[in-house]
């Protein structure tokens, strides 16, 4: 994941041109290219492995609420997928020759991780059952976390470059995390159950 | 709630299952008293997995009710979990944990108290005590069977529901669920099991259910059979057996559960 994350970063540096004006507009998606698909390596292993064990089914058996197992699968996801995000980062301040402010950065990509984390890992469940997930796990997951990806590219470059009259981006990927939350704890027990 | 003296600690009334638009099982119903064991039978694909996961909570029914002590299995579905011990035909468990690792997890999703001894008693029960500490990655199929029995056992649970538990096992390990099986029942305890053996069943069983494309085909009732004692075991139930593949399974006194750990809940 960590080295996905590294080689598309490196690859965005050398393919495009990055003089001091393109560069806040190019920076970001390149930053969250590489975070989405380092991302999905991980996610497709979350439930993956347990469903081939039938360790799965053992977590199912056990006298504990679904929502916890989720919540406990998303947490996992958010610390791999976090350690990746503080390798990547610092090479990508380098590479794109940013100065950065760290805190409101890192608060971006929580949030911007979180919604990809938990809309992935309710898809993971899903996409583990059938025999094409790791076609299928993108195919799922993509199309849904658009808006947080937009949002988490857009409150980057306004970071980078302060934009004028912006909407509130870091707001509306609060809002998306809310409801992605909400609705993968809910539907999460339906979806390891059949 | 729970099952009043006299009510069947079992019920299974119309039970009916579907995935997509194929029918698995097409209106079950079955009782089970207390401390009774009964054993499904039938062909490949008649049900009996399918049926087991219902009862264990893993698996929603389409139609009809399931109630285990009292509770439903739909609407209580997390307390009836604490109910049940389950072996089915993975292990479930972590090939990267040790065995006692892996019951040490699981006990504390049980949130079993003392765990740890409870844990090495039944490793000592299955005669894995002397790989405690190997991984269960390393298990031969039988050894994964004792562990996965261990597994069943840790939480002390009033149902068993056992799916082929003799896969696998050599014919110590047949005798040593014999014996915990008879234990689980002195104590109360409530098993159903599927087998494909005709004559297990008989020898275990005071009913045996066969399915057959989903129905229930045949009831048979059997004489409650005796039970067997450590005498039964080829080794006399003392000292060591030395297996090909099982090498350090090691098969002490298997007559009695280890005194203040019952083998199901009080």
């Amino acid at each position: 994941m960590g080295l996905f994350a590294i080689i598309v970063l490196v690859i965005f540096n050398f393919a495009f041109d990055l003089r001091v004006d393109t560069t806040a507009a190019v920076a970001p998606g390149a930053l969250w290219v590489a975070f989405v698909f380092a991302s999905i390596l991980g996610l497709g292993r979350t439930i993956a492995a347990e469903r081939e064990k039938g360790s799965l089914d053992r977590l199912l058996l056990c006298p504990v609420d679904r929502k916890a197992i989720y919540l406990a699968k998303l947490l996992g996801n958010m610390l791999f997928i976090g350690v990746v995000e503080l390798v990547a980062l610092p090479i990508f301040a380098i590479l794109f020759n940013l100065s950065l402010q760290a805190g409101p950065l890192l608060l971006i990509v929580l949030l911007g991780t979180l919604g990809i984390a938990a809309v992935g890992t309710l898809f993971s469940a899903m996409a583990a059952a059938t025999q094409a997930r790791e076609l299928l796990l993108p195919i799922l997951i993509f199309p849904l976390i658009v808006p947080v990806v937009i949002g988490s590219v857009r409150a980057t470059s306004d970071l980078i470059a302060p934009i004028a009259n912006e909407p509130p981006w870091l707001g509306l990927i609060a809002a998306f995390d809310v409801i992605f939350l909400s609705i993968s704890m809910l539907t999460f027990e339906f979806v390891v159950e059949e | 709630m729970t099952a009043s003296a006299g009510d069947p600690y079992l019920n299974i009334a119309g039970l009916k299952k579907s995935f997509g638009l194929k029918p698995v099982l097409r209106g079950i119903d079955l009782t089970l008293l207390r401390g009774e064991r009964l054993a499904l039978m039938g062909a490949n694909g008649a049900g009996k997995t399918t049926l087991l996961r219902i009862l264990a909570a893993l698996t929603q029914p389409t139609a009809g009710n399931v109630t285990i002590d009292g509770l439903d299995v739909a609407r209580d579905a997390q307390q009836v979990r604490r109910l049940v011990g389950f072996v089915g035909h993975q292990p479930y468990l972590y090939d990267e944990l040790t065995a006692l690792e892996n019951l040490l997890f699981f006990g504390k999703m049980y949130s079993v108290k003392d765990a740890r001894a409870r844990a090495f008693m039944l490793l000592q029960r299955v005669g894995l005590e002397k790989r405690a500490s190997d991984r269960a990655g390393t298990f031969s199929r039988g050894m994964v069977q004792r562990l996965s029995l261990a597994r069943a056992l840790l939480h002390a649970p009033n149902l068993l529901l056992l799916d082929e538990p003799d896969t696998g096992l050599d014919q110590e390990g047949v005798q040593l669920v014999t014996l915990i099986l008879d234990e689980h029942r002195a104590g109360g305890g409530t098993t159903l099991l599927t087998t494909h053996q005709p004559e297990r069943a008989r020898s275990l069983c005071d009913q045996i259910v066969t399915l057959s494309g989903g129905r229930i085909v045949h009831v048979d009732l059997t004489p409650t059979r005796e039970v067997s004692t450590c005498r039964d075991l080829p080794c006399g139930g003392q000292g060591q057996v030395h297996h090909e593949n099982d090498e350090h399974i090691s098969h002490t006194n298997h007559s009695h559960p280890v005194e203040g750990y019952p083998l199901r809940t009080p």
